[in-house]
C-alpha cells in the first residue's frame, strides 16, 4: 500500500489543543488521539479546515483535545450532525468520533443510513466492547454471556459485528486497526483520509478499567501475530508468528490452513481484494477467534459519488438549468389577480 | 323534499353576502381538487376566502364507509372574512356515507346537492342508513338536489371514448361545474387548470372539459334549480393576489429570510403530517441553493441541521408534536450551543399519535417546556396562512440575532387552508443582518466564543476561519471560553444567561393591539390559527351590543411588553383555545390573572357560534 505523503507543513503538535486530556490512565484512547494528530499532520491541510464531531461516551471527548472546530453533541447523534455539516460545508474535512454503544446502539439507525448514503465522513468507532462513561455495563459488541453490572448472570445479548454492519450498510469504505499499533493505525488513517466516502474504521480499543484485555489477543505482542491477519490489498492473507498460516477457500468456505502441511502453499491462499464483491468482505467481517484470525487493515474500498457531492451537484445542475431562483416570481406563484380597489395606505 | 320544476326560461340571480360550500365525498373522489379549483375561481372572482380541507388519515378507507369520507369546505365572501364559516349553505354528497358525516354542519334550510347514483343500496348500507335519506323524509328541512352525476358524466365522455374507471374519476368536475353554475363562478380559471394539468393526456382533458361544462350547463338548463346566487367581490386593499396555504407561506417566508439574510438554507426533517408539505416545497425550489434532507428519522432531521447551523446555514426543521417530541433532546443541545435553528410545529390532534389529519393547539406546553433543564426558547405562533410568511421571517431574524433556536407553533388548520394574499414585495423587506467572528475577541487576544453581546448573544464563528478553532459541545459550557465546566457558579451564571436572551426577545416583539372595545369588561384571548373565529365572534358580539375586548397573540415567549397593563384592565378573561387551557394555564401562573378557559378539542377549529354563546353565557352569569 502506497500512502501519498504530501510536504509536511504542519506538525502533530498543530494539531493539539490547549485542553488537558482527561481519559484514565492507560486508557487506549490515548494512542488513538496521538495517530490521528500524527495522521493529519501529514497533509497540507490547516486544522481550521477539518472538524471532529463525536456523540457521548469516553471517546467522544475526543474533539476537545484537536485544535480544531468540533462538537460534543449527545447520545448517538454525531453522524447526523456530522452530515449537516458536511452537506452545508463540503470543504470542510469531517470527522466522527464514536464508540461502540453510542454508533451502535443508541445511535445505530444513524450509522446504517450514513454509510448508505456515503456521506463523505471518516467515522472512527472505538470498540471497546463495554459502557465506560456509565460504568460498565455491556455494549453491542460485548460477547454472550458477558457478566457486568446491569447483567450479573451474563448478557443474554448476541453481539454484532460492527464492520458486517457497516458491509451490509453499503459502505464504501471498510477498515479495521487496533489502538497499539500505532504504525498500522495510522496507514489506516492514512488510507481513511484519502478516501472519497464515508470511511469506517472499527479500532479495537482497550478500556483497562472496566473490560480490560477485551482484545488482548490482538494487542499482545506475544501472541498477536496468530490471532490477527493484516490485508494488504492484492497480497494473500499470510498470518502466524513465522508467517507459516493462511487462509484459504476450501469447498467454498474460508478455513485456516498451515503452508507445507495438506498441500498448501502460499499460491493456494486467499488474495486479498479491496474491490471485491460484497459477499467476500463479508465472510472477512464476520471471522472471529479462536477460530479464525481476525482481519485487520483495509477489508473494502470502492468508489461510490458521496451523498454531499451528490446534494450539491443536484443543486448546481437545476440552477444551471432554470438559472438561479427569481424570488418574486417565485413568491407571486402562477395564478394571481389585480383587486383595483382602494389604496389603504 | 325535491324541487318543482318552474317554467322554463333564464332564471333569476339572487345576490348574496357571503356563502359556504362544502364538497364531500369518497377519499378517493376529487373532493379536495374540486374545492380547490372553486377556492381559486373565487378568489379570481375577487371574493375573500376561507378554505378548511378535512381528510381521513387513512390514505384510501374502503369506498363508501363513513371514515374515508374526504371533505372540503370554502367560505367565500364580498366582504374581508376569517373563517371558513361555522355552518355550511351548500353540501356537495357524493354518497350517503358523505351525507351522513357533514349534514350536522348544513344549516338549516341548507341546500344538498346529491350525486343519487352514489345512493346505491350498498353504500346506504355502508353507511348504517336504513332507507334513503333521499327518499324517507328526513331531509324535510333542506332543500335537496338530487342529481344523478355519475351518469351524467359517464354519457358525457363516453362519445370520446371514456369508459368505466377513467369517466368515473371526471365526476368531481360535473360536481363542480355545477356548483360553479350555482354560485355564478367563472369557469375560466378551471379550464386553464385542466389544460395544465392534462397537458400530455389530451382524451382526459377533454374528457374533463366536457364534463366541467356538463355540470354547469345542467344547473342552467335542468328545471330543478329555481335560481342561482351571486357572492360580489370583495373590497380588498389594491394590489396583485394570490392564494396561499399556511405551508406554503411559510416554505417561501423561509426562502426569503435566507435571502434577506444572505445565507443558504438547510431543511433537514422526516415526513410527517400536516407538516411535510414544507419539505415538499422547500424540495422544489433548488435552484434557490436550498439543500434539503430526508433524513432517516426525526432525531436525524434536526441533527443534520445542527451540523449545518454549526457550518454557516440557516438550518430549519419542521414536524409535528410526536416528531417533536423525538427531537426534544437536540433542542436542549441546540440551546446550549447558542446556535440559530428553526423548529416548526405543525400541530395536530394529541397526545401520541392522535388526530394525525384534524387540528389542534395542545402543544404549546410543549413548546415552552418539552425539553429537559431549564431550556428557554423563544415561541411564535402564526394567526392565517399568509401570516406564516411574516412570522417564518420574523422567526429568523429573532434565531440570528439572538443566535438561539426558535419555535414556530403553526397547526394543522393553518397548514392546509387557503386565504387571499395580497403578494409581498421581497425589495420592500427589511435585511436581516448577520455577523461572522474573523478574529479574537478576548482582551489578550484570545477567543471568548461564548463572549456576549448586549442581546446575551454569543458569535457565530463558521469552521474554517483561520485561528479560531474551538470545541462547543452539550456539556455546561464555561462563561466565556465554551470550555466544559462544572463549576456551580457558572452553572447558575450561564443558565440566567440563556433565560436573560430569551427574555431580551421582547425588545423585537412589538407592543400587543387590542381589538375591540377598549372599555369591555371581557377580554378574549386567542392564539395560533383560532384568530379568525375569535376575530369574528368578537365582531359579531360588538355588533349584538356586548362590548368586547379581543387580543390575538402571535408572541408566546417572550410575551408582549404590554400584556401585563392589558391583562389588569378588564373583568373578565376568557382564553379561547383547541385545548385543555395550556396558554390559560401559563398566563395564570405568570401574570396572576383569574383567567377563565374556553376549549374545545375535537380536531375541528372553533365555530363563530361556540365563542359568541360563551361569552354571552359569561355575561349572563355575571348579570344574574
Amino acid at each position: 500500500m502506497t500512502t501519498a505523503v504530501e510536504t509536511p507543513k504542519y506538525s502533530f503538535k498543530d494539531f493539539a489543543s490547549d485542553q488537558d486530556v482527561r481519559w484514565c490512565p492507560g486508557c487506549g484512547d490515548y494512542s488513538i488521539l496521538a495517530a490521528v494528530k500524527k495522521t493529519l499532520a501529514q497533509f497540507d491541510v490547516p486544522p481550521e479546515k477539518y472538524a471532529f464531531i463525536s456523540g457521548i461516551g469516553c471517546s467522544s471527548r475526543f474533539p476537545y483535545y484537536m485544535n480544531t472546530y468540533g462538537i460534543h453533541s449527545i447520545h448517538g447523534r454525531a453522524m447526523s450532525i456530522a452530515t449537516g455539516l458536511k452537506v452545508a460545508r463540503p470543504d470542510l474535512n469531517v470527522w466522527v468520533i464514536t464508540g461502540d454503544g453510542d454508533g451502535l446502539s443508541i445511535g445505530g439507525n444513524h450509522t446504517i443510513h450514513t454509510l448508505r448514503r456515503n456521506v463523505d465522513l471518516k467515522i472512527l468507532l472505538f470498540n471497546n466492547q463495554i459502557y465506560g462513561l456509565t460504568k460498565g455495563q455491556y455494549s453491542p459488541t460485548s460477547p454472550f454471556g458477558k457478566k457486568t453490572k446491569s447483567t450479573p448472570m451474563g448478557s443474554l445479548d448476541w453481539p454484532v459485528l460492527p464492520l458486517a454492519i457497516a458491509l451490509a450498510s453499503e459502505a464504501t469504505f471498510v477498515a479495521r486497526a487496533v489502538d497499539t499499533h500505532p504504525k498500522h493505525l495510522i496507514e489506516v488513517l492514512t488510507r481513511a483520509h484519502q478516501h472519497k466516502g464515508a470511511a469506517f474504521v472499527e479500532i479495537y480499543q482497550n478500556c483497562n478499567i472496566f473490560n480490560d484485555g477485551a482484545f488482548s489477543y490482538a494487542q499482545d505482542r506475544k501472541i498477536r501475530a496468530d490471532h490477527i491477519v493484516e490485508l494488504r490489498d492484492g497480497e494473500p492473507m499470510v498470518f502466524g508468528k513465522e508467517d507459516d498460516k493462511g487462509l484459504a477457500h476450501v469447498e467454498g468456505q474460508v478455513r485456516v490452513v498451515t503452508l507445507g502441511q495438506g498441500g498448501f502453499t502460499k499460491n493456494d491462499l486467499l488474495v486479498h481484494d479491496e474491490k471485491a464483491p460484497m459477499s467476500e468482505h463479508f465472510k472477512l467481517a464476520r471471522l472471529r477467534q479462536p477460530d479464525f484470525p481476525e482481519p485487520i487493515g483495509v477489508i473494502r474500498a470502492v468508489e461510490r459519488p458521496t451523498y454531499n457531492d451528490l446534494v450539491n451537484d443536484q443543486i448546481a445542475e437545476i440552477t444551471e438549468r432554470k438559472g438561479p431562483g427569481k424570488l418574486q416570481e417565485l413568491i407571486q406563484g402562477h395564478a394571481t389577480w389585480q383587486v383595483a380597489g382602494e389604496d389603504l395606505d | 323534499m325535491s324541487v318543482k320544476t318552474t317554467e322554463t326560461g333564464e332564471k333569476p340571480i339572487q345576490s348574496i353576502q357571503r356563502a359556504t360550500v362544502r364538497f364531500a365525498g369518497d377519499s378517493g373522489d376529487g373532493m379536495q381538487l374540486s374545492g380547490m379549483q372553486f377556492t381559486n375561481t373565487s378568489a379570481v372572482y375577487g371574493n375573500d376566502v376561507s378554505t378548511l380541507p378535512d381528510f381521513p388519515a387513512e390514505i384510501r378507507a374502503p369506498a363508501g364507509t363513513v371514515y374515508g369520507v374526504s371533505g372540503f369546505q370554502l367560505h367565500f365572501s364580498s366582504e374581508d372574512i376569517h373563517t371558513p364559516g361555522d355552518q355550511v349553505d351548500t353540501l356537495v354528497a357524493m354518497n350517503p356515507a358523505a351525507l351522513k358525516v357533514n349534514l350536522r354542519d348544513l344549516k338549516p334550510g341548507g341546500i344538498i346537492v346529491a350525486n343519487e347514483d352514489g345512493f346505491t343500496t350498498q353504500n346506504l348500507k355502508l353507511a348504517g342508513f336504513e332507507e334513503s335519506p333521499l327518499d324517507d323524509g328526513s331531509l324535510d328541512g333542506y332543500r335537496v338536489f338530487q342529481v344523478p352525476m355519475t351518469n351524467a358524466t359517464t354519457h358525457a365522455v363516453e362519445e370520446l371514448g371514456v369508459t368505466g374507471r377513467d369517466a368515473h374519476r371526471c365526476k368531481n368536475f360535473f360536481a363542480l361545474g355545477l356548483v360553479c353554475w350555482l354560485y355564478s363562478r367563472p369557469l375560466d380559471p378551471v379550464v386553464e387548470f385542466i389544460h395544465s394539468k392534462f397537458k400530455s393526456n389530451e382524451q382526459m382533458r377533454e374528457a374533463n372539459l366536457k364534463v366541467l361544462h356538463s355540470g354547469y350547463y345542467f344547473g342552467e338548463t335542468a328545471e330543478m334549480f329555481q335560481n342561482n346566487f351571486q357572492v360580489k367581490p370583495a373590497t380588498l386593499p389594491k394590489g396583485l393576489y394570490r392564494q396561499v396555504r399556511g405551508n406554503e407561506a411559510l416554505a417561501l417566508g423561509l426562502l426569503t429570510a435566507g435571502h434577506l439574510a444572505k445565507k443558504e438554507l438547510f431543511y433537514g426533517g422526516y415526513p410527517i403530517t400536516p407538516a411535510s408539505d414544507i419539505l415538499h416545497e422547500l424540495a422544489r425550489h433548488k435552484e434557490f441553493g436550498v439543500r434539503t434532507v430526508q433524513a432517516e428519522d426525526e432525531i436525524a432531521g434536526i441533527c443534520t441541521t445542527i451540523g449545518a447551523a454549526f457550518g454557516g446555514s440557516l438550518g430549519v426543521t419542521a414536524s409535528s408534536g410526536p416528531g417533536i417530541a423525538l427531537k426534544g433532546e437536540a433542542l436542549g443541545l441546540a440551546t446550549i450551543l447558542e446556535l440559530p435553528l428553526i423548529v416548526v410545529n405543525v400541530q395536530r390532534g394529541g397526545p401520541s399519535t392522535g388526530l394525525p389529519t384534524k387540528t389542534e393547539q395542545s402543544d404549546l406546553m410543549q413548546a415552552m417546556y418539552g425539553r429537559n433543564g431549564d431550556c428557554p426558547m423563544p415561541v411564535l405562533a402564526p394567526r392565517s396562512p399568509s401570516d406564516c410568511f411574516d412570522i417564518a421571517i420574523q422567526a429568523v431574524r429573532i434565531a440570528l440575532k439572538y443566535m438561539t433556536p426558535v419555535m414556530i407553533l403553526s397547526d394543522g388548520y393553518i397548514a392546509n387552508s387557503a386565504e387571499p394574499w395580497l403578494v409581498p414585495s421581497v425589495d420592500d423587506l427589511e435585511e436581516i443582518p448577520v455577523h461572522h467572528l474573523e478574529e479574537t475577541n478576548g482582551p489578550d487576544g484570545e477567543l471568548l466564543p461564548y463572549k456576549r453581546d448586549e442581546d446575551y448573544s454569543r458569535p457565530w464563528v463558521l469552521p474554517g476561519t483561520p485561528g479560531l478553532m474551538h470545541r462547543v459541545g452539550g456539556l455546561e459550557k464555561a462563561d466565556g471560553t465554551g470550555n466544559v465546566s462544572y463549576d456551580p457558579d457558572n452553572h447558575q451564571r450561564m443558565t440566567d444567561y440563556r433565560h436573560a436572551k430569551v427574555e431580551k426577545v421582547v425588545d423585537v416583539v412589538p407592543d400587543q393591539i387590542v381589538y375591540g372595545d377598549p372599555d369591555a369588561d371581557v377580554l378574549l384571548i386567542g392564539w395560533g390559527g383560532t384568530y379568525g373565529a375569535i376575530r369574528e365572534a368578537t365582531a359579531e358580539l360588538i355588533e349584538r351590543g356586548h362590548p368586547v375586548a379581543n387580543i390575538h397573540l402571535r408572541y408566546l415567549n417572550p410575551f408582549p411588553k404590554n400584556l401585563p397593563e392589558i391583562l389588569k384592565k378588564y373583568k373578565h378573561v376568557l382564553v379561547a383555545e383547541l385545548n385543555k387551557g395550556q396558554l390559560r394555564e401559563i398566563l395564570r401562573a405568570r401574570f396572576l390573572v383569574d383567567a377563565r378557559g374556553l376549549n374545545k378539542v375535537q380536531g375541528r377549529p372553533f365555530m363563530v357560534s361556540e365563542i359568541v354563546t360563551a361569552v354571552e353565557m359569561l355575561m349572563n352569569e355575571e348579570a344574574k
